[in-house]
């Protein structure tokens, strides 16, 4: 009798088996994320039918019905309208926003003198661009360049008025060179001042304490507009009969100001998230204030803080628009100011003015928004769980 | 013992220029001098500045004639009317904005963002959009946008869109229904205080014998029935006192009803739909901050998915919620200030226009930031209660 072991090991892996036809491929998909329960599937109708309302729409009116070039306003009106589209036309007037590009980017700026924002513009992406790769070398020179090297070349640049440069004054300036200008100066105030008053809040002496909560709750409890009136209306009255300060340089007063207190609370949040062993671990070292700051807490509390400070810059950005209102033309005020060309006056022109203005406001912030993103992922070298 | 002596010694110092405790009241008496020589030149400049162009100072102009009108006066209101009458229009115009665009904003934002937590990819994706766009373009521009761009572009008065319960939308803006209260309709509003204060004790009663008995009762549905019933029942009891003034059709314009303006909806419209934007994000985030075991724990207790929201996962997500959501609120309510580029008489536009015809500058921009300082913090102040009442009880 032939002797049978009825123990058995498995030497090999099983083949894996593919997942149940119900759990895998475009079905398995649709029916976890589109139609899981009744109400998952009334919710999918209902979502379709807002896209399928919304979306052509919207690519008719932009694209397929939108008139891209013409000289004035007949080619964006109907014919009862007095102009060449048939009754009952809707769509963009992209002509518009051509025939006015210029005007758009730099404002009343002379027309013979744009080559100057135009070389700003090509510095100022040259400089940019290798700063904000992480692989370029060589960051420091990087950045004395584009924050102390750049500013006083492209102030000579635009204002003019050396070096045989017809000087142009900044009431001539406008459009997305004002909009880019004041929030590219306003970041480089506002965020040392913001380290300035945010170091001076947590400071241990008392009076330089509460003049920096003083200063930071007030601003902050106060619109812009409040400050950029304060900027464009009192300061004139503050200084001595004869002196006067430039519009355009009241406007970016004004911002930086309400920029720097709402910084300053940004940086307050990461120096308080800083363990108290490391100040301790500086003041044991023998550093002193500054020391201590500048090379073991500051470095530390502004990598914590990186998204709340592009979001400062962000808002910055978009507050920038509110200049308008102190009569000065920035892009959103420059469109603005078009609607009123009797040449272009349409019922399209507004709305696909501010379309524009909308697309450029919205591609600069959303790329600086993902960029901060990025960095923050890069950065997240320490309380990494 | 000797080592105690010398700890006791006041440690040596190099010089009493490194003594920080000298070096601190150095520092601050420098700060104060140069700020109080600071505040001297500038009021010494703005004195100065005053008389040569002739203005005057004080707040007595506040007394004096406005001479100028408002469109949006929720108090009785001529260019007869003070200049102090002017400002507080402009303040309650302000208040009506941020209340209703805060009250809008917020249902907006919660349902974005739960929308963007969704299970449905589609409705996910939706919400998504609508934040990345809203977030990222400058609530003036949406402003004008409804401005300019949709609501100037609605059909005249005489081809106005009809909408359901009698109400119209033009380019003039929108016509809706007008309730007329006739005599005795303050039982309503009696009946309605009523309703609510037996609510409430119904709810803490109710309270009150679950924690005893563990034995539930329906607060929800009784404080429904409540507080539609007994004013309704009041409405009856009364004779019908309400009716409904409908906006009518004439020859060039709408007559008759509530009308809203297009300076005012569109302004509510921007504000809330952008703050919303904000307001979905925080909320996400409040969500997404309550650990998955919360819910879980709550699961294998027999919870099903209705109430493990409502009892285990949004009282914890409100902790988070509250104090960014009350700083979206001061935002809003200091937005509310870009009303003055589409000119509704805000507090703003109403304090510039002030500013422009007494030449008072100083006044006008400090009427300006009281104001706004005084309605910040009483947001902070309401908001502050209900984040005392959210927040945990430790024990």
């Amino acid at each position: 009798m032939q002797e049978h072991d009825m123990s058995w090991v498995r030497t090999e892996m099983a083949l894996a088996q593919p997942a149940p036809p119900t759990e895998r491929g475009a079905y398995a998909w649709v029916r976890k994320n589109l139609i899981g329960s009744v109400g998952d599937t009334i919710l999918t109708v209902l979502g379709i039918a807002i896209v399928l309302w919304v979306l052509p729409q919207v690519i008719n009116w932009a694209f397929i019905n939108a008139v891209w070039t013409g000289p004035d306003r007949t080619v964006c009106t109907t014919a009862s309208q007095g102009g060449i589209q048939p009754d009952g036309w809707t769509g963009a007037c992209w002509a518009f926003v051509n025939a006015k590009f210029g005007q758009f980017m730099f404002g009343t700026y002379p027309v013979e003198e744009r080559w100057r924002p135009i070389l700003v513009a090509i510095l100022f992406v040259a400089l940019l661009v290798p700063m904000l790769i992480p692989r370029v070398p060589r960051k420091g020179l990087n950045a004395l360049l584009l924050f102390v090297a750049l500013p006083i070349v492209a102030f000579f640049l635009l204002v003019g008025g050396v070096f045989g440069l017809p000087h142009v004054e900044t009431p001539r300036w406008g459009g997305l060179l004002v909009t880019l200008s004041l929030s590219f100066v306003g970041i480089a105030v506002s965020l040392p001042m913001g380290i300035v008053l945010a170091l001076g809040r947590r400071s241990k002496m008392p009076i330089i304490k509460w003049l920096c909560v003083v200063f930071i709750e007030t601003v902050r409890g106060i619109p812009l507009i409040t400050v950029l009136f304060f900027a464009s209306v009192m300061l004139p009255l503050f200084l001595p009969e004869g002196v006067s300060f430039d519009k355009y340089l009241r406007a970016l007063i004004g911002v930086s100001l309400f920029a720097a207190a709402y910084m300053a609370e940004v940086i307050r949040g990461g120096l308080q998230a800083i363990p108290k062993g490391q100040y301790e671990g500086a003041d044991s070292l023998g550093l002193g204030y500054w020391q201590k700051m500048g090379l073991i807490v500051l470095p530390q509390a502004l990598k914590l803080v990186i998204p709340g400070i592009v979001n400062t810059f962000i808002g910055m950005l978009k507050d920038t628009s509110l200049v308008l209102i102190i009569s000065m033309f920035d892009l959103l005020g420059v469109v603005k100011q078009n609607f009123a060309d009797p040449n272009w006056a349409t019922p399209q022109t507004p709305k696909s003015g501010l379309i524009f203005a909308a697309f450029v406001f919205w591609l600069l912030c959303f790329g600086m928004s993902r960029y901060s993103m990025y960095t923050e992922r890069r950065l997240d070298t320490g309380y990494k769980r | 013992m000797a080592s105690q002596e010398i700890l006791r010694e006041e440690p040596s110092r190099g010089s009493f220029i490194n003594d920080p405790r000298i070096r601190s009241l150095f520092f601050q008496t420098l700060v104060v001098i140069l700020l109080f020589s600071s505040i001297w030149w500038i009021i010494h400049n703005v004195i100065e500045n005053l008389q040569r162009l002739h203005i005057a100072s004080g707040f007595g102009f506040l007394r004096s004639r406005a001479g100028f009108d408002i469109s949006d006066t929720p108090i009785a209101y001529t260019s007869d009317s003070t200049y102090f009458r002017a400002l507080v229009v402009g303040l309650l115009n302000t208040i009506i904005v941020a209340v209703a665009g805060i009250v809008l904003a917020t249902i907006v934002g919660f349902a974005i963002g739960i929308g963007r937590l969704s299970q449905n990819w589609l409705i996910r994706k939706i919400c998504t959009v609508y934040v990345e766009i809203f977030r990222n373009i400058p609530p003036l521009l949406v402003i004008f946008f409804w401005y300019s761009g949709v609501l100037a572009v609605l059909p005249p008065p005489r081809e106005s869109i009809h909408l359901p319960f009698g109400s119209f939308l033009n380019q003039r803006g929108f016509y809706l229904p007008r309730a007329v209260w006739g005599d005795g309709s303050w039982l309503i509003g009696v009946a309605l205080l009523l309703a609510i204060a037996m609510a409430w004790f119904v709810a803490h009663r109710a309270r009150q014998r679950q924690r005893a008995t563990g034995q539930q009762f329906p607060v929800f549905w009784t404080s429904v029935a409540l507080i539609v019933g007994l004013p309704v029942l009041a409405y009856l009891a009364s004779g019908m006192p309400l009716t409904f003034d409908f906006p009518k059709q004439s020859t060039f314009n709408l007559t008759g009803g509530f009308w809203v303006k297009p300076e005012f909806l569109s302004l509510l419209l921007a504000l809330s739909f952008y703050t919303a934007a904000f307001i979905a994000e925080i909320v996400r985030a409040g969500i997404r901050g309550v650990s998955k075991g919360q819910s879980e724990a709550a699961g294998a207790l027999g919870l099903r998915s209705g109430p493990i929201l409502r009892l285990v996962v949004i009282p914890q997500a409100m902790r988070i919620v509250i104090p960014p959501l009350t700083s979206q609120y001061l935002n809003l309510t200091k937005n509310s200030s870009l009303a003055i580029a589409i000119g509704y008489p805000d507090l703003t536009a109403t304090a510039g226009t002030v500013l422009n015809q007494t030449g008072q500058a100083v006044e006008g921009v400090f009427i300006m930031m009281i104001a706004y300082l005084v309605l910040s913090l009483v947001t902070s102040f309401v908001m502050n209660i209900v984040n005392a009442r959210m927040a945990l009880v430790e024990r």
